[in-house]
């Protein structure tokens, strides 16, 4: 029996050894509520006040720009419901390669009386200039727009996005939680260029699941989506989840501390990974544009992406045919459909997402069993054809 | 030795019971694939641990796994309970109704609701904190949509008759909705006879994680809500977003233990709470709060006259006890529970609620008992109050300075 | 039967010291529904000298203190200078965050009652 080789980290990650430490005394003892006067509850409440410093500096967010939540779902329904509830209704816009917790908000809003704008991309996943501009000229109130997407890596520019966006007075937020870890996220930096929001989110980056936070511009009002007892500033009630934010905390930590060496390693890997793949005759996803140096997303064009990854697993290789949300979805993914890939292809797509425990040894046995499970597949396939 | 400050405060929130942190670690590390990974087996690990899960939190209160919607705590069920009910047959009428004791998460949900065009009737309670149900009876009308009532009271831990409302409100069709984040392991909940059709749950109140909570969506006859977090349709679309694989392990080792464990430990804890209601109540001028048979073993709250609470509360810091609902107690204002019991409106009371659980040992009861009445008496000694009423005076009759 | 009484008489009636002094003056200010009440009796000797001085709080801790606190400034003051007592001196020496600042301030006021206290039987002494 051999470990399994984990490639799946845009899905989920393994909490980190010094996370886990850090939890522990919340997890096993008697940790207070946060909420109470007594010395068990204040205790639970200087943990919090801690981790929301690291959670900040790790962005560079200010500690009482952070609102904790209890998932990036949670966080990006928070802004979008939360924002539109204190404007009147208007143009709302996000990207069409937004994560589903960003889409259905929006799509929610519609009855409400908001208008819905859903930004094209271009081939290589990046939001359309033209279709932006047109946008901005339509004055919207709220634009979101995804800092890195979960399924291609694309990097967006968000600081020129939010330029335009501030330059109509529309608030713009980003949902951050695949950039975090793996490129520089400064909120003060994106603030100044006009970006309100941010989303993040533990367990993308070695933290628990359960925690996550949205970094607010203290200028944007928000109503909250979760009402009673009004923790967090009245904008998140319920019990604080005290180990978990702890966990947080020192994730988003270790994450900022080691992104100047992770982030070359992951790309050293992603590229060559990516020539193993060019030598299979695999298409690359978003290749034209900057992505996260982790994430690689590929199909072969005669071969069906659930196969070929459940072959993969069985080879002991994780990796995600899809966003791990919409696996249950037999749809082919509404990223790639937003950058024009045919169905058929689209149908073939596998997501590598590389973690900072990867090795290149690891890499080259991966692509030595997909070379084997590629070749096999596509013979059965001519069989059957 | 006794380590103090003695935790006295299970309702705000409960330790991890050491075998449900032993089952959650490892999903922390490494088994912890996201569940909705279809495509490997780190996912498949972890599904199959979310359902078992599932299944262990149905079996406490005898419903079926997929009447139980995964949330991250009792707030959020609350919340996903009343404006999902209250949005999905708003066609039908905009009334509910609710009661004044309930927890913040229903009252603040239910002022969100009235923001939104509903219309909702806050119930008075009986000076025992029970609901009067011929006057509950009284304020339905035909468009009542949904009724909201906790089980059991976080601050004064009484049993509301869920049997009875149940019984009224499905005669009348109306979807009925309980807050049983403090009764779950005290009482003993049978969604099979209940004619409840949501019901709210905690973990941390439970001795499993905070973080994680969970809501009872009726299958037969069904019950629709319109889902208020939107994107992956996890849940079968009732609650988007990743689930918290280790929570809910806790949550499910959590439900388990108290299934199984229940029956002792509640008398164990009734005797003890006994033991200290026993110890208190010689001293003078104390009085209990909420009905003494309708309650939960877990909880005393009791009122000592001529004492002012901030002194008090200083003076019993080596307990760890509240003077309201966690959620309320940072501010200085008397709990709107009492105050519904009409008891806050007579003059310098003070309340601590003291509730009990799992880890509670007699050495600390006893502890408490002497504690109290030694800080009592001296506060009373300080009070210009407590020696007039001494006096004869009836402090009702003074005319108090413009202060 | 109830007793009908205002502040100042019920001051007078309820005493702290058990023997009836002369030199004895209460104040009593607050009220339960704000509260805090705070009962201060100074002991006056020759020259209006305070000699002793006691007290009662139904209050905070931070109420307590503040009335403890001028319970020991006012001993060997006359009146008139235990008058010039501020309630900014007693935040300042405790330390009181502005959510307790009335408490600093009920205790000034509880010299000022307890002063005037001493001056109206001083006076119904002079008169009678």
């Amino acid at each position: 029996m051999f470990a399994p080789v984990y490639l799946d980290h845009n899905a989920t990650t393994a909490a980190d050894p010094a996370v886990v430490e850090a939890m522990l005394p919340f997890l096993t003892g008697l940790c207070g509520n946060a909420s109470s006067r007594h010395e068990y509850g204040r205790a639970a409440r200087r943990a919090i006040d801690e981790a929301r410093s690291k959670v900040a500096a790790a962005v560079g967010a200010h500690a009482s720009e952070v609102v904790f939540t209890s998932g990036g779902s949670e966080a990006n329904n928070l802004l979008i419901k939360g924002a539109a509830a204190c404007l009147k209704p208007g143009l709302l816009a996000v990207s069409a390669i937004e994560h589903p917790c960003v889409i259905r908000p929006a799509e929610q809003l519609r009855k409400r009386g908001w208008a819905l704008h859903k930004l094209a991309v271009d081939a290589a996943g990046r939001v359309d200039a033209a279709d932006y501009q047109a946008l901005i000229g339509e004055r919207p109130r709220i634009v979101s727009v995804m800092l890195a997407n979960n399924e291609t890596g694309v990097v967006q520019d968000i600081t020129s996005l939010a330029a335009q966006a501030r330059a109509v007075g529309a608030w713009f937020h980003s949902d951050a939680v695949q950039a975090v870890g793996k490129i520089p996220v400064d909120f003060r930096q994106l603030n100044a260029a006009g970006v309100n929001a941010l989303s993040l989110s533990a367990h993308k980056i070695g933290g628990p699941k359960g925690a996550a936070a949205l970094v607010l511009d203290k200028r944007l009002d928000i109503e909250p989506i979760i009402a009673g007892g009004g923790h967090e500033r009245g904008l998140r009630s319920g019990t604080e989840n005290v180990a978990a934010i702890v966990g947080f905390g020192v994730a988003c930590e270790l994450a900022a501390a080691r992104l100047a060496e992770v982030a070359p390693r992951l790309l050293a890997l992603r590229e060559r990974l990516e020539g193993g793949l060019f030598s299979l005759g695999a298409t690359l996803f978003g290749q034209a544009a900057e992505r996260l140096p982790n994430t690689l997303y590929f199909a072969f064009p005669d071969l069906d992406g659930e196969t070929l990854v459940g072959h993969l697993d069985r080879a002991g290789y994780a990796v995600a045919s899809g966003s791990a949300c919409s696996s249950a979805n037999p749809e082919p993914s509404h990223v790639l459909r937003a950058m024009g890939v045919e169905t058929e292809l689209a149908r073939g797509a596998v997501r590598v997402s590389l973690g900072a425990a990867n090795s290149a040894a690891e890499v080259d046995s991966f692509l030595a069993t997909l070379r084997a499970t590629a070749l096999s597949l596509q013979r059965l396939t001519a069989m059957a054809v | 030795m006794l380590k103090l400050p003695i935790y006295l405060d299970y309702s705000a929130t409960t330790p991890v019971d050491p075998r449900v942190a032993d089952k959650m670690i490892p999903y922390l590390v490494e088994k912890f694939g996201n569940p909705a990974s279809r495509s490997h087996a780190f996912g498949w690990e972890t599904e199959a641990a979310v359902e078992e899960a599932r299944e262990e939190v149905a079996k406490l209160v005898n419903a079926d796994a997929k009447e139980i919607v995964w949330t991250s705590g009792a707030t959020e069920s609350n919340n996903l309970a009343l404006k999902g009910a209250a949005q999905f047959y708003a066609g039908k009428g905009k009334h509910l109704v609710t009661v004044k004791t309930e927890h913040k998460a229903v009252l603040d949900t239910c002022r969100d609701l009235e923001r939104l065009g509903f219309e909702v009737t806050y119930l008075d309670v009986q000076d025992n904190g029970l609901i009067d149900l011929e006057a509950f009876k009284a304020v339905l009308r035909p468009d009542t949509i949904v009724v909201s009532v906790m089980m059991v009271n976080n601050e004064i831990g009484v049993i509301q008759p869920i049997a009875e409302i149940g019984e009224i409100c499905r005669a009348k069709g109306i979807i009925f909705h309980v807050d049983a984040a403090q009764a779950t392991g005290k009482v003993v909940i049978d969604l099979a006879t209940l004619k409840v059709d949501l019901m709210s749950f905690s973990a941390h109140k439970t001795y499993g994680p905070k973080g994680i909570g969970a809501l009872y969506v009726r299958r037969k006859p069904r019950v629709r809500l319109t889902a208020q977090m939107h994107g992956g349709g996890h849940e079968r679309g009732f609650r988007s977003g990743t689930l918290a694989t280790h929570q809910i392990v806790g949550m499910g080792e959590a439900f388990r233990l108290a299934r199984l464990e229940m029956g002792a430990e509640n008398e164990r804890i009734r005797m003890l709470r006994d033991r200290l209601y026993k110890g208190l109540s010689d001293i003078d001028e104390v009085y209990v709060n909420g009905d003494m048979e309708q309650r939960v073993p877990h909880n005393l709250n009791i009122s000592f006259a001529y004492v002012e609470g901030e002194s008090l509360l200083m003076a019993v810091k080596d307990l760890a006890v509240s003077s309201g609902s966690a959620c309320t107690s940072a501010s200085l204002e008397p709990s709107y529970v009492l105050r519904a019991l009409g008891r806050e409106d007579e003059l310098a009371h003070s309340s601590i609620r003291f509730t009990l659980g799992r880890f509670t040992t007699e050495e600390e009861v006893d502890y408490a008992v002497k504690l109290l009445h030694e800080k009592i008496s001296r506060l009373r000694e300080l009070s210009p109050l407590w020696e007039m009423v001494q006096e004869g005076v009836d402090l009702s009759t003074v005319q108090w300075a413009a202060h | 039967m109830k007793i009908h009484v205002t502040l100042a008489r019920l001051a007078r009636k309820t005493r702290a010291s058990p023997k009836e002094d002369e030199g004895v003056a209460t104040g009593m200010v607050g009220a339960p529904a704000c509260g805090d009440v705070m009962k201060l009796q100074i002991k006056v000797g020759k020259g209006g000298v305070i000699e002793d001085a006691k007290f009662k709080t139904y209050g905070c801790g931070s109420a307590i203190a503040s009335s403890s606190l001028v319970t020991e400034w006012v001993k060997g003051k006359t009146v008139e200078q235990a008058l010039d007592i501020k309630n900014t001196q007693i935040a300042e020496e405790l330390a009181l965050p502005p959510v307790k600042i009335h408490c600093s301030i009920l205790a000034e006021d509880a010299i000022k009652a307890a002063v005037a206290d001493y001056k109206k039987k001083h006076v119904d002494q002079a008169a009678g």
